[in-house]
């Protein structure tokens, strides 16, 4: 053949080829802490879908007689609400709006802020200057402020708090975006693709997309543990979710006189909104760990 | 320095006007009419014509806007609904219980952050670095208005320690740096104090984690630089960047504070806020975000420009 | 030797063995840096009224400091980045008019010095190797097919590196296969930008090796930008020195190693490390940092770091001025018949 005979450079290396997703998963799949958080959101996510076939008492029917019983009561095992609501059943069916207000603020945060943040960073230029200047105004507000303006603004209801959430996050992933976009962009096999007489659309296909989506995606999912906080705290506000909705942040709201009477009962729905706001942010660590891989 | 400050200043001014902009047209995506808000349910059509004039609603926007923006630059933001007050004294009286407690918690949260931070970095995956970084993400991850019920309830409720809601006998106006006014600080302050506690630790850990790990810190040690004298240098560079993530925790602290104000009953601008909202009380509202947005605006141009001072990388922008 | 592979037709050979492959006239490019408040913008000289040629199947070597343009040379060439003005003619063919940057893209290919970031860690290096020719129209198993042949031709067994990912092998094998992937749209010239510099020096040597074979079995021409003068020399023809964005000297590689005209030649050549006392020329080192090319001083770029400048020296800048043959050119006053300088040879005419 030619002249090359190093034996070295063909010596077969030792580990087998493995994609880069592959050894991600891996990786993740070896982190306890991650995984631990990974099921106990799986839990929590499965009993809010499936809450009908639980066999749980129903979450709005209340009885004045039974009001702010005990956890561990019989038949009641979290005890009952300031209205004599089953807690468990409560907490359980809880998660299904709670849940939706909190993760899809950043759900559609992710498209938008993602879509801009790609545009801006790519095409660069003036196009960059016109949107990253116009998302700065958003953070010249701290974005409780900002929920609240918005949310305040609009009137209490769960679209509005929707709503409101995703302006204040989309301004936040557009930056993380926009910056991951340019240092890609930046990089040299970007410029060899351009040398090799590649589009703008297919460089972004196949050079971009799949190195700028990995650290927009583990942003994201550590935002949703703030969204879960916010969106909970705008209805513990009386600005998200109405009554008689069970929602951890207005079941919050609603308990609190209950403090003096109950106070355990009472804290029981942010001991929810702390386990998904945690796991969120720990699956989060556990995937940037995972995917940061330098040989 | 001087070009940068300059630089930096003038950078801020399309931002303020932008922000002015924002507060003007949150009166404007309010549903209905805004002048419902101002007017009297029964009301004639001649008073609402007359009241839609006297408040320039008849006006196009970008006048409305002009007007409204010039008076706000003079100090003139409305009176609120509710108490007939002007928006701007209101404002500045809460916005007072409002920095009080946001530096008494950042006392708190920056004290702890920085010694857990510090040590945690040093001592990279020891025990005591596993404790500090849960600690921290409790702190960032823990919804803090309902840490605040928790807290009332062990200490109020339970062993009856600290009062659970208010600012103290004086109410509201009075207050005083003794006892029987600090004594209703401590709760709100300790809660609010939680979140910039992880932020700052979980920053500094990482700082101090990466300059230890620098060739610059092997050089020094090689040379046989005592350990304490190793930690100023990582203190002297991670300096620049704790300040910018503190002076914005601040921010947040001064801004973001309705959740704990409410449930404390504060009177801080959160507080204000909260009332301004459920009583439709439209132009307190617009002026207490107003107010807020530039006090963090304006504390994000002091930490810019503290940080170039001490960080000499930076030398313009 | 090797199976004929199924390559994608090299850009016609056009302009015949006289015409030069690659002609570049007055190439200039200017960045505006932001300037202090209020000030007026000031502009980096990166490049400034570069000419040269590079004929068929020759080497061309570019030297000098970090700094000079080098890189943004080769980036205007490969249009990956606008230039402010000047010509770039391939093969007799201007760019943009009677060539397509489309097909240029395949005439002229390029390999980066880092060779990690010039490769994506998400594809397999058959996959980024296959890009090119996908690009340019090649059926997906074709394009695989050919990666695969060009594996082999740089030195690496398809089979046990086709479906690796790069942060799975060594620099050095890494920059073979962006020397395969730069070849995979069979290129007639191959801009090499400092790509051995980052290599271990063994390695250097056996990657340069196999560039030399490379260019006799695909028949290429290399422009082949380095700070290292003594791999320049090594395999280069002719070189190119570059000073604050500018030529200074150009000509036949030894021609210019054994007679620099130009002094800043000299103190390159002088601060090169000889093992050989003989060698050591008596040249004065090279003092002084180089001058910000913000502010590129007037006149002679040189004179501020220069032991013989004269006040002719800051008022004009010298041309680039042929003094031989060979082609051998420098832009000094000293080099230039008549110019002036106390040191500049007499005209030929008078001095006949």
């Amino acid at each position: 053949m030619s002249t090359i005979t190093d034996l070295a450079l063909q010596a077969a290396p030792v580990t087998k080829a493995r994609g880069y997703w592959a050894t991600v998963g891996r990786r993740i799949m070896r982190d306890k802490i991650s995984i631990a958080c990974a099921l106990i959101l799986i839990l929590i996510f499965a009993s809010a879908l499936f809450a009908p076939w639980l066999g749980l008492a129903d979450p709005y029917q209340g009885s004045m007689i039974r009001r702010l019983r005990h956890i561990g009561t019989p038949g009641y095992l979290l005890g009952t609400d300031e209205l004599g609501r089953d807690m468990l059943s409560r907490l359980v069916y809880g998660g299904r709006l709670s849940l939706i207000i909190g993760i899809l603020p950043v759900i559609l945060a992710f498209v938008i802020g993602t879509g801009l943040g790609l545009v801006a960073g790519y095409v660069g230029g003036k196009l960059n200057t016109a949107i990253m200047r116009t998302i700065d105004v958003f953070y010249a507000f701290p974005s409780v402020l900002l929920a609240i303006a918005i949310s305040g603004a609009l009137g209490a209801g769960i679209v509005n708090s929707i709503v409101s959430l995703t302006v204040v996050f989309v301004p936040q992933i557009t930056r993380v975006a926009e910056s991951v976009t340019t240092g890609v962009r930046n990089m040299d096999f970007v410029e060899a693709a351009r040398a090799s007489g590649a589009g703008p659309l297919t460089i972004m296909r196949v050079h971009m997309l799949g190195n700028v989506l990995g650290p927009i995606f583990v942003y994201a999912t550590g935002l949703i543990s703030v969204s879960m906080i916010l969106a909970a705290g705008l209805s513990f506000l009386g600005l998200g979710t109405k009554p008689p909705e069970p929602e951890w942040g207005l079941m919050l709201n609603t308990l609190r006189t209950a403090i003096y009477v109950n106070p355990w009962v009472a804290a029981l729905p942010g001991v929810m909104i702390f386990a998904v706001s945690i796991c969120f942010n720990l699956l989060s660590d556990g995937m940037r760990s995972a995917m940061d891989i330098r040989n | 320095m001087f070009t940068y400050i300059a630089r930096r200043i003038v950078y801020v001014i399309p931002i303020v006007i932008s922000v002015a902009l924002v507060c003007f047209l949150l009166v404007h995506i309010t549903p209905g009419d805004p002048l419902v808000a101002v007017l009297p349910a029964d009301a004639s059509q001649e008073l609402a014509q007359q009241l839609r004039t006297a408040y320039g609603f008849d006006r196009p926007l970008p006048v409305q806007f002009g007007l409204w923006l010039w008076r706000a630059v003079h100090g003139d933001l409305g009176s609120s609904i509710a108490t007939g007050r002007p928006v701007l004294s209101e404002v500045m009286r809460a916005v007072g219980n409002t920095v009080t407690l946001a530096i008494f918690a950042a006392m708190i949260g920056f004290t702890l952050g920085l010694l857990f931070g510090l040590i945690a970095g040093y001592f990279r995956d020891s025990w005591i670095d596993k404790l500090a970084t849960s600690f921290a993400i409790a702190g960032v991850s823990v919804p803090h208005y309902w840490l605040g019920m928790v807290l009332v309830i062990i200490f109020s409720v339970q062993l009856n320690w600290l009062p659970a809601v208010g600012a103290g006998p004086g109410g509201s106006g009075a207050w005083a740096w003794d006892w029987d006014h600090l004594r209703y600080l401590i709760l709100p302050a300790v809660t609010s104090s939680v979140i910039p506690m992880g932020i700052v630790t979980r920053t500094v850990r990482a700082l101090t984690g990466d300059i230890l790990s620098q060739d610059f810190v092997e050089a020094l040690r090689a040379k046989g630089l005592r350990e304490t004298n190793v930690f100023r240098h990582v203190i002297k560079n991670a300096a620049p960047t704790a300040l910018a993530v503190m002076g914005l925790q601040l921010g947040y602290m001064l801004g973001g504070s309705i959740l704990i104000e409410t449930v404390f009953s504060w009177p801080g601008s959160g507080l204000l806020l909260n009332s301004a909202i459920f009583q439709r009380d439209l132009p307190l509202l617009q002026g207490t975000i107003l107010v807020l947005a530039l006090f963090f605006v304006l504390l994000n141009l002091l930490v810019d420009i503290a940080q170039a001072a001490i960080d000499p990388r930076i030398k313009r922008g | 030797m090797s199976n004929p592979i199924d390559m994608l037709t090299p850009i016609e050979d056009v302009g015949g063995a006289a015409q030069p492959l690659l002609q570049v006239k007055g190439l200039t490019k200017h960045f505006p840096v932001r300037g202090e408040l209020f000030s007026a913008r000031k502009t980096v000289r990166a490049v400034d009224n570069v000419s040269f040629a590079i004929a068929k199947g020759e080497t061309v070597g570019i030297v000098g400091e970090s700094g000079c343009g080098k890189s943004t040379t080769a980036r205007l060439l490969m249009h990956l980045m606008k230039r402010d003005s000047g010509e770039i003619i391939y093969d007799g063919m201007q760019v943009g008019r009677a060539l397509s940057l489309r097909e240029l893209r395949r005439g002229m290919q390029m390999v980066f010095q880092d060779s990690y970031a010039s490769l994506n860690p998400r594809l397999t290096i058959e996959e980024s190797i296959a890009f090119g020719p996908k690009v340019h129209g090649m059926a997906d198993s074709a394009a695989r097919a050919l990666a695969r042949e060009l594996l082999g031709k740089v030195g690496l067994r398809p089979e046990n590196f086709a479906n690796r990912y790069p942060h799975e092998i060594s620099g050095g094998q890494r920059q073979r296969v962006n020397i395969a992937r730069a070849l995979a749209l069979s290129p007639r010239l191959v801009i090499l930008d400092e790509a051995v510099s980052a290599l271990d020096k063994s390695v250097e040597a056996q990657v340069l090796n196999l560039l030399a074979d490379l260019k006799r079995e695909f028949g290429l021409t290399y422009l082949f930008i380095s700070h290292d003068l003594n791999v320049v020399r090594y395999i280069s023809d002719r070189v190119l020195v570059m000073y604050l964005g500018e030529v200074v000297e150009l000509g036949p590689v030894d021609k210019v190693w054994d007679q620099p005209a130009h002094p800043y030649t000299r103190a390159l050549l002088a601060a090169m490390p000889s093992s050989d006392p003989d060698k050591r020329t008596e040249v004065p080192p090279i003092s002084g940092d180089p001058p910000n090319p913000i502010d590129p001083p007037p006149g002679c770029r040189f004179h501020t770091r220069c032991p013989f400048a004269e006040p002719l020296c800051a008022k004009a800048t010298p041309q680039l001025t042929t003094l031989d043959s060979t082609g051998h050119q420098a832009a000094c006053y000293m080099a230039i018949p008549g110019s002036g300088h106390s040191r500049a040879p007499a005209r030929e005419e008078e001095a006949a």
